[in-house]
C-alpha cells in the first residue's frame, strides 16, 4: 500500500527563501524541516502537541510543527528559529533569553523563542497574566520559568534587564 | 511519531470534497485544522487510508454578526477569540480563549472540533448552552442540525459518512441575557478535568428568566443539568440558590477517575465551576462587562 501512494509537493517560504520538496503525504511539517530542509533548530520534543519545542511561525502565527502535516504549509511563509538572526545579530528575544539566561539545557528554546516573539507582536508591553497565556503552551523541564519570564520581560522593554 | 500511510486529496471546494469523499469509501477522512485528528493518527487510533483537506477551500473560515452569528466551520479558535463580532455572545470568547494554548488555537478549527465530538472538546457545551444550530454539506445535500442533536456520543456526531459541517449559526442572546464558560485545567495544553457552560436571561426584577447549564468533560457527551435549570426558574439568584444549583450540578455530573483527579474531586471541581459562571453570566445580563477566564491548578 505505501508504494502506491504519490507522493505531494509542498513548496515554502522559510526565513525569505523558498523550497520545493516531493514529500510522503504523512510528513510532519517538523520532519519537513529537519529532514528535508535540514533545519535542525526546531525541536522535537514530546512529539504529542504538549511541549511546544516544535513550535514554527506559520503564515504569521505560531504553530506546533509537530501536530500539522507539511502539506498544510503548502504555499505558506514559514519563520523558524534559524530566521530569527540577521546578519549575525541576535534577534532582540534571543539577546534577551541570553542576557537573562532564559534556559538551563537550551533544548525547549527555539520553541520559547518562537513563542515569546508571537506573544511580543501581539503584546508589545504584555502583562503577567499576557506572559503566562503566552507560554502556555511551551514547557521547560529545568529553569521552573523564573529566568524566562525575566527574559521576556526584557525583551519587552527592549533590552534593558527587568526583574533582578 | 509517524501516522500510518495515507493517501493526499485536496479539495477545491465543499462540493467537491463531499463527492470525493463518497468516492474514496469508508477509510477516507477529512481533514481540518488537525489538532484532534493528527494527534490521534500519530498514536495510530485512527488510520484512514485517505485524507481530504479542506484548508484550501476558500471562504470557510469568517465570522459575520448580522442577525444570528454565523462562523464557518474552518474558522480558527484564534480568530473567534479575537473577533468583536463574536464577542457578542461573551462565552464563544471565554471558550476561544480558552481552548489549549496560542499556537493549538492557531490551527484548530470549530468545525473540525465538533465533527470530531470528543467529550473533552469545549465547544459542545458551549454551543448547546447558546442552542447553535449546525449547517452540514453531504451527499443528500444540506442540513440545518439543532446541536442537541449533532452530538450522538463519544465521537460519534449525526453527520454521515461524505457529510461535513459548513457553518455554525449562534444566536444572538436578547437583552438582559449572558453567559459564561469556565474550565478547570492542570495546564493549558491538557483536556480540562471540568467545565461548566451557563447561559441564562434574566426578568426585569433580575430573577432567572431561563438558564440552560451544560456540564463538559463529566461524561461521554456534554451533559445537561436540568434540575440546575428548574430550581433557577423564576428565582432570584441568590446564595442559597448558587447552593442548590451547586448541589444539581454535583449530583447529574458523571464523572470517572483517572490521571486528571478522581470522581469525587472532579464532583467538587464541577459544582465550585458551576456556581462561579452563573455569578458571571447574571453580572454579564445585569451588562456589566466580566472577564472569565478558566482556572489552572
Amino acid at each position: 500500500m505505501p508504494d502506491a501512494i504519490p507522493r505531494v509537493r509542498v513548496s515554502v517560504t522559510v526565513n525569505g527563501k523558498q523550497y520545493s520538496r516531493e514529500v510522503e503525504p504523512r510528513t510532519l511539517l517538523v520532519q519537513f524541516l529537519r529532514e528535508e530542509l535540514n533545519l535542525t533548530g526546531t525541536h522535537i520534543g514530546c512529539d504529542t502537541s504538549y511541549c511546544g519545542a516544535c513550535t514554527v511561525q506559520l503564515n504569521g502565527k505560531s504553530v506546533k510543527s509537530c501536530t500539522v502535516f507539511a502539506f498544510q504549509a503548502d504555499g505558506g511563509e514559514l519563520l523558524t528559529v534559524e530566521g530569527l538572526a540577521r546578519d549575525g545579530e541576535l534577534h532582540p528575544v534571543q539577546r534577551a533569553f541570553s542576557d537573562c539566561h532564559g534556559f538551563q539545557c537550551g533544548y525547549c528554546t527555539p520553541g520559547f523563542l518562537m513563542s515569546t516573539l508571537q506573544l511580543l507582536e501581539e503584546h508589545p508591553h504584555p502583562t503577567e497574566w499576557d506572559i503566562r497565556k503566552g507560554i502556555a503552551g511551551n514547557t521547560c523541564r529545568c529553569t521552573g520559568y523564573q529566568n524566562i519570564f525575566k527574559a521576556i520581560r526584557t525583551a519587552a522593554a527592549g533590552g534593558e534587564r527587568i526583574g533582578d | 511519531m509517524y501516522p500510518g500511510a495515507f493517501a493526499y486529496h485536496r479539495a477545491k471546494s465543499y462540493s467537491e470534497a463531499v463527492s470525493q469523499l463518497s468516492e474514496l469509501g469508508e477509510d477516507a477522512k477529512f481533514l481540518a485544522g488537525g489538532q484532534s485528528l493528527i494527534p490521534l493518527m500519530k498514536l495510530r487510533l485512527s488510520t484512514p487510508r485517505h485524507l481530504d483537506d479542506l484548508n484550501f477551500i476558500p471562504e470557510t473560515s469568517y465570522i459575520h454578526g448580522n442577525g444570528a452569528l454565523r462562523i464557518g466551520a474552518l474558522t480558527r479558535h484564534s480568530q473567534i477569540a479575537a473577533s468583536p463580532d463574536a464577542a457578542q455572545v461573551p462565552i464563544l470568547r471565554d471558550c476561544a480563549t480558552g481552548i489549549a494554548d496560542p499556537q493549538v488555537r492557531h490551527m484548530g478549527t470549530i468545525g473540525g472540533s465538533l465533527a470530531e465530538a470528543d467529550p473533552t472538546g469545549d465547544w459542545a457545551p458551549v454551543l448547546l448552552a447558546t442552542g447553535a444550530t449546525v449547517k452540514t454539506l453531504g451527499a443528500s445535500g444540506e442540513r440545518s442540525i439543532d446541536i442537541s442533536e449533532f452530538i450522538l456520543d463519544a465521537f460519534h456526531s449525526a453527520l454521515q459518512h461524505g457529510e461535513l459541517v459548513t457553518e455554525i449559526a449562534v444566536p444572538l442572546p436578547n437583552k438582559r441575557s449572558g453567559g459564561a464558560y469556565i474550565a478547570l485545567k492542570r495546564c493549558a495544553p491538557v483536556y480540562a478535568s471540568a467545565s461548566v457552560a451557563v447561559q441564562l436571561a434574566l426578568h426585569d426584577d433580575d430573577s432567572c428568566k431561563d438558564a440552560r447549564i451544560y456540564l463538559g468533560v463529566l461524561g461521554l457527551t456534554a451533559t445537561r443539568v436540568p434540575a440546575a435549570e428548574e430550581a433557577l426558574q423564576d428565582r432570584q439568584i441568590d446564595a442559597g440558590l448558587l447552593q442548590t444549583v451547586r448541589e444539581a450540578v454535583m449530583d447529574t455530573a458523571e464523572p470517572t477517575s483517572d490521571m486528571r483527579g478522581s470522581a469525587d474531586y472532579k464532583r467538587e471541581v464541577a459544582g465550585t465551576l458551576a456556581k462561579l459562571a452563573l455569578q458571571a453570566a447574571v453580572r454579564r445580563a445585569r451588562g456589566e462587562h466580566v472577564e472569565v477566564t478558566h482556572l489552572y491548578a
